[in-house]
């Protein structure tokens, strides 16, 4: 499979602030890569030195076979870019804003226009655009950004935290709109601090933490070396444990055997967040 | 080449829509500063003052409109700039893109001169209109183009180099208000003490200041002056060009 981002010992400090540290990562062509991790991880400042807005410290990184430091001209022509907060014009219509990004990518005339009316027909923009974008709620704000970045076909695609601040409805409507752009053949690296967004839309994922990498693989992988089987136990009624077990007869043993001191809350399937949380001692959304 | 003037006109684009939308907005905010020096010095305190044989009036005219060219293009290139970038954050979509930190220098200092040029031709209309001795020769707009280019990069550069809406404060305060009125604008420099003239020299409107007044009442062209502010033109796009290589990759 084709390596579409690649980013080898990457590290950016802000002075004494190491951002992101030593990063190893390798990013398929056509996958949906999850990078996790709580706010402050280092998920933002790994996104802004893939798409050129920020020089790594040290360690290199390329995207589509460029340089990010080196070639970041050939870099910006082969990506797309959704920032986490409202990056669209706010005194201009969606359509203004989509000619706009068309226009800096070099979209002649004629395909401009063919270009806007595809899209927003695409994501069922196309009565709003002509609508002033700070008229707009956020999900269609943020669907905008997306058919924006979109204008120049990108070949990889970065969504920073896309769903953040939307409602479950809405943010269950982008996810549509991100499968489908992937199913479209367009490679996605999308940040979140959202365990249920990287587990719906994800191949594989990252997992950050204080600037390093902490794991990565596949979704199921991640539970597997965990232990694919929960279990929630109160200890002395004040103190929640967890225990792992790679299938539910033994997760079951180990319940029969328990203590008296303590009770079982529950037995189910790992997820991300157990991963996580095992992984860092923390729980993902903690500040 | 061709590419260069395509990403020019692509980044005035967006602004020149905004423009488009609210043009008699910027107009009047950018007409009522003038007109009231206009009201206050030309008519109110000058009234009854001439200087070498010609009036107040017909003296702070050029004043003014120089003092127009600095605001208008000072103010329609950097605070929107700023604000997208600090506020909005959306500028970073500019450094984004496939176009070159030259092209988006001059697209951004444009707008400026735009609406710089827009503010100085209604003020010079209502100018001609009560001062008669007003000339309007290849020379005034030669000096009034330059004028809006070099506040306008002026403008860029502290768009860009503002780290905050204070820091934007702060400039204006210190020097914008200050410029707006010792650069000779209200009153001439020749009454001053060689030392205070000195310090002036280093504020580019006053250089717009003298040119405009000169080629506008007919004396003699201060060329050295007009030299100076294409100096301060340089050094304001460059310093652009720099604080734009930081801002970027």
């Amino acid at each position: 499979m084709e390596e579409v981002i690649v980013t080898e010992k990457l590290t950016k400090r802000y002075g004494d602030v190491r951002a992101v540290e030593g990063l190893d990562l390798k990013v398929y062509s056509g996958e949906i890569f999850g990078f996790l991790g709580p706010n402050g991880a280092g998920k933002t400042t790994t996104i802004r030195v893939l798409t050129t807005l920020t020089k790594p410290t040290s360690g290199c990184a390329c995207v589509s076979g460029f340089d990010v430091v080196k070639e970041s001209d050939k870099v910006k022509e082969v990506i797309g870019v959704v920032q986490q907060h409202v990056s669209l014009d706010r005194d201009l219509t969606v359509r203004e804003n989509m000619e706009f990004r068309a226009r800096l990518h070099h979209l002649g005339s004629s395909e401009r226009r063919r270009r806007i009316d595809e899209l927003l027909d695409y994501v069922g923009l196309t009565e709003q655009a002509n609508r002033i974008v700070e008229t707009l709620s956020g999900g269609m704000k943020k669907r905008a950004m997306i058919v924006s970045s979109l204008m120049h076909r990108p070949k990889v695609l970065f969504l920073d935290e896309p769903t953040v601040g939307l409602d479950a409805q809405t943010r269950r409507r982008l996810w549509e709109l991100i499968r489908r752009l992937h199913l479209d053949g367009t490679t996605i690296f999308l940040t979140t601090h959202y365990i249920e967004e990287a587990e719906a839309l994800c191949q594989r994922v990252g997992i950050i933490h204080q600037g390093h990498l902490i794991d990565l693989g596949k979704p199921l992988e991640l539970c597997q070396r965990l232990g694919l089987v929960a279990v929630e136990t109160l200890v002395n009624n004040k103190e929640t444990c967890y225990q792992y077990f790679a299938d539910r007869a033994a997760a079951t043993s180990f319940v029969q055997n328990l203590p008296p001191d303590a009770k079982t809350i529950i037995i189910r399937e790992s997820n991300l967040e157990d991963v996580f949380v095992e992984l860092t001692g923390r729980k993902v959304g903690d500040d | 080449m061709i590419t260069v003037f395509r990403d020019i006109y692509s980044v005035l684009w967006v602004d020149l829509r905004f423009l488009r939308r609210h043009w008699l907005r910027t107009l009047v905010t950018s007409l009522v500063n003038p007109i009231l020096y206009l009201v206050a010095f030309g008519y109110g305190l000058g009234s009854g003052i001439s200087f070498g044989g010609i009036s107040y009036l017909a003296f702070v005219m050029p004043g003014i409109i120089a003092l127009t060219a600095m605001s208008s293009s000072y103010g329609g290139a950097g605070l929107k700039l700023h604000v997208d970038r600090l506020f909005y954050k959306c500028f970073d979509e500019y450094l984004m893109s496939p176009i070159s930190l030259f092209s988006l220098a001059i697209g951004k200092t444009l707008i400026g001169v735009v609406r710089g040029l827009i503010s100085t031709v209604a003020i010079l209309i209502v100018g001609v209109l009560i001062s008669p001795m007003l000339i309007v020769s290849p020379l005034f707009v030669l000096v009034l183009v330059s004028s809006c280019f070099v506040f306008s990069f002026l403008g860029v550069l502290v768009g860009l180099w503002a780290k905050s809406h204070q820091d934007m404060g702060t400039f204006n305060t210190l020097v914008i208000l200050p410029m707006t009125f010792l650069s000779g604008t209200f009153f001439s420099l020749s009454q001053l003490p060689e030392a205070v003239k000195v310090v002036l020299y280093f504020l580019p409107l006053t250089h717009s200041s003298e040119c405009l007044r000169a080629a506008a009442l007919g004396q003699p062209f201060p060329w050295l002056s007009l030299l100076a502010l294409l100096g301060f033109g340089l050094v304001f796009f460059a310093g652009c060009m720099v604080a734009l290589k930081r801002a970027s990759v």
